[in-house]
């Protein structure tokens, strides 16, 4: 009675189209490789350059800047308890990544957020590949990084960027939509071009709006770096990985709190700057 | 008010519709058919329906009408901030709705600034770049604007609040940003929709007094936008009446007052303090008689007892107005054997020009009931108003 249905090969055509891009497109993958794998090196080895203590005191200035005493306070006890676990080497490994990866992933989601929130034909096309972007597990964008760009940080860079950038287009759309229209109104009203627009009042009104997105995307790159670490990127979670191969729950779980940390570090920071633009 | 001014705006023919299928819509407007009905058979709202007017130079022309008459439709259609379905709008020999998206900047920077009402003041600038705003856009460097913009707002009464946020200003004071950032646009048409009806009602008062000082010393052309009738008559030199996208009336405050031209207008304008509104020139009748400055004493006794009137103006050829002889006198006189009447006049009698309210000529009434001499601006004799003419005016329109 069965009646056999052949199954799609699904599978095999997405392996042939990568296997067709890798080799057609590998002088540009191999560029973007070099390129990344510099910025890489150049931050990395800057931060590791500064002594511990000096880091620590920038951190904790900048943070008593946007957001006050506690933080500040916060940031120097969390920042040496990790030097003081010896993990300040792997948790400067994953803020670099975490740094390029959000500046990329932010390079590319603001023009992209914009011309969605300007064009109603893009925003249906956008969406949905948004929505595709977002519920598609983590570490499947690191099987497709690997033949493009080999293992190692920069196809780590590469999973973090796509699997971090949908909520910086979308709360960079939602931003601009949001601009009450009256306001729009008045900007054309003057005889604005469609860039003084956007520049001088569909950009200012939407930034607190941004500045939540782009904190959701740090976030988002946080947990993508930690889990790229299966693709060899190093860091706090090549760390994690370690401790998993070696069965000693005790140093994984010092990872982890690095890693919660760093998050929390991050989260803050970015959140007091939103709060200081609103006013 | 005379047709012969220079005309700023001219509309023609204006009409649009809502929706995706215009020319249907226009069609069986073309058959007759109007707001209503369209809708009902078409699905497409007909906002304006063949508007034709114009805007005189340097005058305040208010567009009045119920809620959902089409006056920000129409008022927006004039800047283009909605694109009209049919019709012209001619400004300075430029065809508004025919204009290039470019030319279409270039005309709204040059012609046209808006206060809206809900302000619409861009809340991340200060008070000040949000009146260098329409400068700031054209390209006008930084120290002449900043100068023009607090010029501006000096001119509405903020100085000293060039650094506040608008969030930090009440209502009547943001509105006044929002007139402020159109005035220092400098441009020739200043357009209103609504500008002052969030605010409460004295205040309200006093932003349509500061517009009509304005007004009057920049002699700035605008078109106000309003639903009550109060404020359109208080600062309109003239009001146009809307009603499901049509024009309904046009005119003076106080020929819309007295002559309204359908139901529509005459329910619009049930409620309205007459006395305020209306001038001495409503209820002023041509003089019966007057004397001349030559007459003797007997022949202005005559033709007082002629007319039943026991005094009578006295007036120059050129019906100048010298003063009032009442018949006491002249009968006294002539029995002296006076021959002139040059020393018996009084001046002690009330006159008005043709253009004061109603409301301010009771108080002039007085025990000995002259009747109130209406002059122009030369002192020539225009007409007298009586007492019972004010009451039977006020009657009259407030029954229609
Ligand atoms: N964008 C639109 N789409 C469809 N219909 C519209 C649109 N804008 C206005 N209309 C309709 O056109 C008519 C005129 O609207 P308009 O806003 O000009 O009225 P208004 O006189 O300004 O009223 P209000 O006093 O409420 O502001 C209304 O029936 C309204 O529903
Ligand atoms: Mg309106």
């Amino acid at each position: 009675m069965a009646i056999d249905i052949p199954r799609i090969p699904l599978g095999d055509w997405i392996e042939s189209g990568l296997t067709y891009l890798t080799t057609e497109y590998s002088v540009v993958t191999r560029s973007i490789s070099r390129l990344t794998q510099t910025g890489i090196n150049g931050l990395n080895d800057g931060l590791m350059w500064l002594p511990e203590w000096v880091l620590m005191a920038l951190i904790a200035l900048l943070c008593w800047r946007l957001a006050g005493t506690r933080l500040a306070i916060g940031a120097i006890a969390g920042l040496a308890l990790i030097w003081n676990l010896g993990l300040w080497d792997p948790m400067i490994k994953s803020l670099t990544l975490v740094v390029i990866a959000t500046l990329v992933a932010v390079v590319i989601a603001l023009p992209v957020g914009v011309a969605a929130a300007l064009s109603e034909r893009l925003y249906r096309v956008i969406m949905p590949i948004l929505d595709f972007m977002q519920t598609m597990p983590a570490f499947v964008y690191l099987i497709p990084a690997i033949p493009f760009f080999g293992i190692g940080s920069v196809s780590a860079i590469f999973a973090t960027v796509i699997f971090s950038m949908p909520p910086a287009i979308r709360f960079t759309t939602l931003g601009i939509r949001q601009v009450p229209k009256e306001l729009i109104e008045a900007a054309d009203a003057f005889g604005s071009t469609r860039s003084q627009k956007l520049f001088k009042v569909q950009l200012p009104l939407s930034l607190p709006t941004i500045m939540a997105g782009i904190n959701q995307t740090i976030m988002l790159a946080l947990s993508m770096v930690v889990i790229a670490a299966m693709i060899g990127a190093d860091g706090l979670g090549n760390e994690v990985w370690r401790a998993i191969q070696r069965l000693r729950p005790g140093d994984g779980f010092e990872a982890g709190i690095a890693v919660v940390i760093l998050a929390m570090l991050l989260d803050r920071l970015t959140q007091s700057f939103r709060k200081e633009r609103k006013q | 008010m005379s047709d012969t001014r220079p005309v700023k705006i001219k509309v023609r023919g204006l009409s649009k519709v809502f929706g995706s299928q215009p020319k249907k819509a226009l069609e069986l407007r073309d058959q007759g058919l109007k707001r209503p009905e369209v809708l009902e058979k078409t699905g497409q709202t007909l906002g304006l329906s063949n508007i034709s007017f114009d805007v005189y130079e340097g005058e305040l022309l208010v567009i009045m009408g119920l809620s959902g008459s089409g006056k920000s439709t129409l008022i927006r259609c004039l800047n283009r901030l909605i694109d009209p379905t049919e019709g012209e709008i001619i400004i300075e020999g430029e065809n508004i709705p025919e204009l290039s998206e470019k030319q279409l900047l270039e005309c709204r920077r040059r012609h046209f600034s808006m206060v809206f009402q809900n302000f619409a003041l861009f809340p991340h600038r200060t008070v000040q770049q949000n009146a260098e705003y329409g400068l700031e856009i054209r390209g006008v460097d930084k120290s002449t604007r900043q100068k023009t913009a607090a010029d501006s707002l000096k001119q509405v009464g903020l100085e000293g609040w060039e650094d506040a946020y608008p969030n930090q200003l009440s209502g009547g004071m943001q509105q006044r940003v929002g007139l402020a950032r159109a005035l220092a646009n400098d441009s020739s048409v200043l357009l209103m929709d609504e500008a002052f009806s969030a605010l409460d009602p004295l205040i309200r008062k006093d932003m349509q007094q500061e517009l009509l000082e304005l007004q009057h010393s920049m002699k700035k052309t605008t078109v106000f936008i309003t639903h009550d009738l109060d404020e359109a008559l208080n600062i309109g030199d003239r009001i146009i009446l809307l009603k499901d996208g049509e024009i309904v009336q046009m005119g003076s405050p106080e020929e819309i007052l007295t002559s309204p031209a359908d139901d529509y207008v005459a329910r619009f304008i049930e409620g309205v303090d007459m006395s305020r509104i209306l001038t001495a020139r409503s209820a002023m009748h041509p003089v019966r008689a007057t004397a001349r400055e030559d007459d003797g004493p007997r022949t202005v006794l005559h033709k007082m007892r002629e007319n039943g009137i026991d005094s009578i103006y006295v007036t120059t050829r050129e019906r100048k107005l010298l003063g009032l002889l009442q018949a006491d006198d002249a009968d006294r006189a002539a029995k002296e054997g006076q021959q002139s009447i040059a020393g018996l006049m009084t001046q002690d009698f009330p006159s008005v020009g043709p253009d004061e309210p109603l409301h301010n000529l009771f108080a002039m009434f007085s025990d000995k009931s002259f009747p109130i001499a209406v002059v122009d601006d030369s002192r020539r004799l225009l007409g007298v108003v009586v007492k019972g003419a004010v009451l039977a005016q006020l009657a009259e329109t407030g029954e229609q």
